[in-house]
């Protein structure tokens, strides 16, 4: 048998097809009111490609069985692709080894995890945990629980006018008491793409361990978390292309080897007395219960998606895009873009003088724009701009500069409309 | 478009731009509370003065979007000169116009926020100064919300 070699040169991405890419998305081609849906709401959810959809459907028409149990055929298969999905996620975010991946349901119950776990275990009284101004709810409410049951102190870096975390203060936060880092790689409500790197790097000099909730970055561009170093990076598969329900959490090895289980139950024990448990190893010990095994594969096959794509294929649409869609609405008089940081993913939040955003969203879905409006599940950012609410248009590489020239005509309809 | 200008009529866009009784708290309030739509962002105190069971004078505060805005304007005025009985009546009425087919011919001018009824996602913005109001008429403490 002939050992198959890599390649070494590798073959450059051909630049993205959104015609073709369009036609892998069922959701995408309906019409809303009448009009063609443009579907600008893509960091609250992403639509499905038909593989995704069909990886779900296969599972349980097909091989729906419990995993890691049986000796039978299905379960088998199922067990095949559930550890598949598994070592996709690896490559995927180029972790070292596929026990430094744990399937929970979504970013949410990652950072939760790690707080409950890494945090009650490492956390103590008069100890600090520091995140910025920028973090979306779910990286801030699990570390405000941990420091009032831990007596702990949470503390905030803050972003400046263009939405980027002020880096000098980010710095001088940083202390021997700062026993963990919370940081968002890229912001849901601004977009803003922190130099996580840069600031892991500041946080292990200060002794801090690092986690980064990478929800909004996954969809976008690649993710190393090697080269990152960061200690726990978090995703949802909903928001890059899979099933919702479904997340991940890595965590260096010698990290969730030392952390106590987070919950208790089948699939996460070797043996069990009622004087004794053994815990499973890594990852099981942190995978309680029947997982949800459709949505890991389903994740999966997501992931199977963006790489074909090329995430760098990916993050070259969208960021011409986002410029096109910047420049589109700088241009318009009365509306105001939060979030202009020099790193920016395609997410563009702003008001509009004398409309609420909340008759944005109604006017725009009149045109069949779907877009979000509201906080975002980002209050203290809302706080920062001195605004009870935005809108928010979320860019994925299967919108075109023809949906943002509905969204720009949109604005102008909700202007007209409120003369 | 013309479907749109059913809900934002032109009268709901003056209410809009120009609130009535808007950042007034009546002199005798002895009425108020506060109403809350945490995912909208929502948020209106109601003040009333009631006296020997009238309703003498209605204010309100806060910030919203246009249609709890307009619809806050329109519910002080409208009650301003009402016993409680009859803001407690009309709120049904408003209620019943806003959630169901029911077209009660008491609610006047208040008929121009019918049109929020075709938008499921928007009667909540509607609702909340009316049910704020229901609040301060029994004096509650607790916040009001319509999610």
């Amino acid at each position: 048998m002939s050992m198959r070699r890599e390649s070494v040169i590798e073959t450059p991405m051909p630049p993205l097809d959104v015609a073709r890419v369009r036609a892998d998305f069922p959701a995408l081609h309906q019409e809303v009111h009448g009009r063609p849906l443009a579907y600008l709401d893509n960091a609250a959810t992403t639509q499905k490609p038909f593989t995704v959809i069909d990886a779900v459907e296969r599972y349980y028409r097909r091989d729906n069985a419990n995993v890691h149990r049986g000796v039978h055929t299905l379960s088998q298969r199922a067990t095949a692709d559930y550890e598949g999905a598994r070592e996709k996620a690896r490559v995927f975010l180029n972790a070292h080894s596929s026990r430094e991946i744990v399937f929970v349901r979504g970013a949410t119950e990652a950072i939760n995890l790690v707080a409950q776990s890494f945090g009650r275990a490492n956390i103590g009284r008069g100890d600090e945990i520091l995140i910025t101004e920028m973090e979306h709810h779910s990286n801030i409410v699990p570390w405000q629980l941990l420091s009032g049951q831990l007596g702990a102190t949470l503390r905030v870096a803050p972003i400046n006018d263009a939405g980027e975390v002020v880096l000098e203060d980010y710095e001088k936060l940083l202390s021997p008491r700062t026993r963990l880092v919370g940081i968002a790689h890229c912001s849901n409500a601004l977009g803003s793409i922190n130099p996580v790197k840069r600031m892991t790097r500041l946080a292990h000099d200060a002794g801090a361990v690092v986690l980064v909730d990478g929800a909004q970055a996954a969809p976008h561009f690649a993710v190393d978390v090697q080269a990152l170093d960061c200690d726990f990076y978090v995703l949802s598969g909903h928001k890059m292309y899979g099933p919702t329900g479904i997340g991940v959490l890595y965590g260096k090895e010698a990290l969730l080897e030392a952390m106590p289980p987070y919950q208790g139950g089948g699939e996460m024990i070797k043996y069990v007395s009622f004087d004794k448990t053994v815990y499973n190893d890594l990852p099981y010990k942190f995978e309680a219960g029947t997982p949800h095994i459709a949505g890991v594969i389903g994740l999966g096959a997501a992931i199977d998606y963006l790489t074909g794509l090329g995430l760098d294929a990916i993050a070259d649409y969208e960021r011409e895009l986002l410029h096109y869609a910047t420049v589109m609405l700088s241009g318009i008089p009365g509306l105001r873009l939060i979030g202009c940081a020099r790193d920016k993913a395609s997410i563009l939040s702003f008001t509009l003088a004398g409309v609420h955003p909340h008759d944005i969203g109604t006017i725009f879905d009149h045109q069949g724009v779907a877009i979000r409006t509201g906080h975002h599940c980002a209050m203290p950012v809302m706080q920062r701009y001195g605004v009870p609410a935005t809108a928010r248009a979320s860019l994925a590489f299967y919108n075109t500069s023809e949906e943002v020239d509905a969204l720009a005509a949109a604005i102008h309809e909700a202007k007209e409309v409120f003369g | 478009m013309s479907d749109l200008r059913q809900l934002y009529e032109e009268v709901i866009l003056d209410h809009n731009r120009n609130p009535r009784n808007f950042h007034k708290k009546p002199g005798g309030t002895n009425r108020h509370a506060h109403g809350f739509n945490p995912l909208c962002g929502d948020e209106f105190t109601i003040n009333l003065e009631v006296e020997d069971g009238v309703i003498k004078d209605a204010g309100f505060e806060g910030a919203g979007c246009a249609i709890s805005t307009a619809s806050a304007s329109l519910m002080t005025e409208a009650l301003i000169g009402k016993t409680e009985a009859q803001a407690r009546a009309l709120f049904e009425d408003m209620h019943a116009l806003l959630t169901t087919n029911v077209d009660a011919s008491e609610v006047g001018k208040l008929r121009v926020l019918a049109g929020v009824r075709e938008y499921p996602a928007r009667v909540k913005c509607a609702t909340l100064a009316w049910h704020t109001m229901q609040a301060a008429l029994r004096n509650e403490d607790k916040t009001v919300s319509t999610e």
